[in-house]
């Protein structure tokens, strides 16, 4: 059905098209579960891919320009911080002036280095999994800042799941009038978990500069730090299906720009792809909870609803604009994704402003 | 050691001060940008604040005024009633767009008809619907799957933007533009043109947003509507036991803001942009958040608010071509001013106490 694409190639640049996603996504799965709701992702992402694309061409190394990048991106997080922990700011509001700053702050460091290509970042060529026929050119003969997301990603699943410190984020996260009963540190843990996802958020805006682009330009991360907002949502806040949501949804980037490359015909392909969204998600949800809740059966029955209709619009051959809806797809499916994944599972204190009155 | 307490009842002074301390704080640290960025920042701030109001050349900003403040206060009102009761619409940028391509295929389509009695009212309905649907969106998909409208929304205004695209290129392309994108002239084209008086910088979109203004004023002081607004962003629980209905005031704050972000992409297409073109649209639905917030979604202050933002753009042009002050400066000057606004926000809510020896 695919004609000219490569399955291989497209699954290895799959894993590289969600590295940047992935990891702001899970530095905001950190920042959520303390229970911050930080919507100034795409600000941070932003600015760590102009800061570190500036760190890495003027020393020449990379991977100074993704310390620089995650200590920028910690940074622009502390900002966030010191508003919403001490001045008791609203973290919408705040959220979404530190996108507003960061874009200006990006376009404004960025404007001198406009067309100028980051020095090289080789790929890892790991001797003898690399090896492995079908499975090493996908998995495992990638650059370097690929295994450092996966690593983070199961650092952070650890850190979660079995460590105290993780438990503690959890319970201020969970409810924080709780866990200042108990003599936790609500504010001094929520500020560690804003940086790191500050960091993380800096991290992937610097892969996009320096490793996937790898040049800057303004707009650079064209909505990547919101859609690692709905990752940490479709993941339900855990780190093992954050995995799997960037995965997909770097599935989806790198089929569409394999479509509009191959010049494949999307009327031909898209009911089909709608239909295995629809049966992917069905199954998804019997996996987790055995059953169908209501709203998600309704969801998916729209899925398929959608997928008859785009079939019908084919058939009758209505004229369609390939590039046009290719362009869109990413956000169009990340839309799909939010409803269908509409789930609980937030944290309890999610977004709400802590202060300790007594 | 310093702690905050809580007021029993927020701090009158304060939300009336708290925006102008806020601005004072900006230009201060703003200065301190264009310092370092190697800009006289005293002669920087008067370009800005200054400049445009009362300099030799006032005759030709001051209409600007009105033509940058227009579509910022029609959408910060709208974001406004949503914010008030915590429905977050942060895609207005994308109603805009949508708006002003539905207005536009309207105009382009009776192209060269003479009858603005009928044309321009057709667009407006068309620009007001197109911003509308595209804001029902998010709102179905909430109130249907309780889907995040911040995420939907904003997702939404990438998709108009590959639209606009699309449209510029394609559909809507000048036939006798010899090959460059965009649409034909809106504005030159005396059916569709938004224009009352250029010279004045009057145009439809300047009524729209006073008009509005207006409605959003009695709304919030005249009308249950907008007691219920204000009930359920500050107690949703006092809301839903007096029966507010939560569906009915998502739907009615999206759609409201959808469609005023629509009519001021409307007016701003077939006026002031003039055609359909890639760019058209600069950000004004992202800024009206600055406004609406700096306004205090309060509709006299969005007016004030709107007019110092609009400032902020024109003078940023001025510093630009006279000191070479980068454009990018004046949208982090603009990131400013909401940081600072919502850091010295904490004093309307909160007083400020020096606690002995115990800690928070």
């Amino acid at each position: 059905m695919f004609g000219s694409i490569d399955p291989i190639l497209l699954l290895a640049s799959l894993m590289v098209a969600a590295t940047p996603i992935l990891l702001a996504a899970i530095g905001e799965l950190v920042v959520e579960r303390a229970g911050v709701l930080n919507l100034g992702v795409e600000g941070m992402m932003i600015s760590g891919s102009v800061l570190g694309f500036v760190a890495a061409i003027s020393t020449g190394n990379p991977w100074i320009g993704f310390l620089a990048a995650a200590v920028g991106g910690a940074g622009m997080a502390l900002v966030f911080g010191i508003l919403t922990q001490f001045l008791l700011s609203n973290q919408v509001a705040t959220g979404l002036a530190l996108t507003l700053f960061g874009l200006g702050l990006a376009s404004l460091i960025g404007q001198g280095y406009l067309g100028v290509r980051a020095p090289a970042f080789p790929d890892w060529h790991i001797p003898l999994l690399g090896d492995i026929p079908v499975i090493g050119p996908i998995v495992f003969q990638h650059d370097p800042m690929v295994y450092v997301g996966l690593t983070i990603v199961a650092g952070v699943w650890w850190f979660l799941q079995k460590s105290r410190a993780g438990l503690v984020l959890r319970a201020v996260g969970e409810n924080h009038e709780a866990a200042h009963a108990l003599g936790y540190h609500v504010v001094r843990t929520r500020l560690l978990a804003i940086m790191f996802g500050g960091a993380c958020a800096g991290l992937g805006g610097a892969y996009l500069s320096i490793v996937r682009v790898p040049t800057y330009a303004d707009g650079l991360t064209a909505g990547a730090g919101w859609i690692a907002l709905a990752i940490v949502v479709f993941a339900s806040w855990k780190p093992l299906r954050l995995l799997l949501g960037a995965y997909l949804f770097g599935g989806v980037t790198v089929l569409q720009l394999n479509l509009q490359a191959a010049g494949l015909p999307l009327l031909s392909v898209l009911p089909w792809i709608l239909v295995a969204t629809g049966v992917i998600m069905a199954l998804y949800k019997i996996a987790l909870h055995r059953s169908i809740s209501k709203s998600s059966a309704k969801a998916i029955g729209v899925t398929f609803g959608i997928a008859a209709l785009v079939y019908f619009y084919g058939w009758m051959g209505w004229s369609f604009n390939d590039a046009l809806w290719l362009s869109a797809s990413p956000y169009i499916a990340t839309i799909v994704v939010l409803v269908i994944m509409s789930a609980g599972g937030a944290p309890g204190s999610l977004g709400k402003t802590f202060h300790a009155s007594r | 050691m310093l702690t905050l307490e809580k007021r029993p009842q927020p701090s009158q002074f304060w939300s009336y001060a708290a925006p102008l301390v806020a601005v004072v704080l900006t230009m201060i640290a703003g200065a301190a940008l264009f310092a370092t960025l190697g800009t006289p920042p005293i002669e920087a701030l008067s370009k800005i604040f200054w400049e445009p109001l009362f300099g030799k050349f006032n005759f030709f900003y001051l209409p600007q005024l009105l033509v940058k403040g227009a579509p910022l206060v029609a959408i910060a009102l709208g974001l406004s009633l949503g914010f008030k009761a915590g429905i977050w619409n942060i895609g207005a940028e994308g109603q805009y767009i949508i708006g002003a391509l539905c207005g536009a295929a309207v105009g382009l389509a009776f192209y060269p008809m003479e009858a603005r009695w009928l044309i321009f009212p057709l667009m407006l309905i068309a620009g007001a619907f197109g911003g509308f649907a595209w804001a029902m969106i998010p709102g179905i998909l909430r109130v249907k799957f309780n889907t995040n409208e911040i995420l939907v929304s904003l997702m939404l205004v990438y998709v108009a933007e590959q639209l606009l695209a699309s449209m510029a290129l394609g559909l809507m392309k000048n036939p006798e533009g010899m090959g460059f994108p965009g649409s034909r002239n809106l504005s030159q084209y005396a059916s569709s043109s938004s224009w009352i008086d250029q010279g004045y910088g009057m145009h439809w979109g300047v009524v729209i947003a006073l008009i509005a203004v207006i409605f959003a004023y009695i709304l919030f002081s005249k009308h249950i509507l907008g007691f219920q607004i204000k009930l359920a962003g500050q107690a949703p629980r006092a809301a839903a036991f007096s029966g507010v209905n939560p569906t009915r005031l998502v739907l009615f704050c999206l759609g409201t803001s959808g469609a005023l972000a629509g009519l001021a992409g409307l007016t701003e297409v077939s006026g002031p942009s003039g055609l359909v073109s890639i760019d058209f649209n600069v950000g004004y639905g992202f800024t009206a958040i600055i406004v609406a917030f700096l306004g205090r979604l309060n509709p006299i202050g969005i007016l004030l608010a709107g007019g110092l933002m609009a400032l902020t753009y024109i003078g940023g042009d001025v510093a630009q071509s006279s000191l070479g002050l980068p454009g990018a400066a004046i949208q982090v000057f603009q990131g400013m001013l909401l940081f600072f606004l919502l850091a010295v926000d904490v004093l309307t809510n909160y007083r400020v106490r020096m606690a002995r020896g115990a800690t928070a």
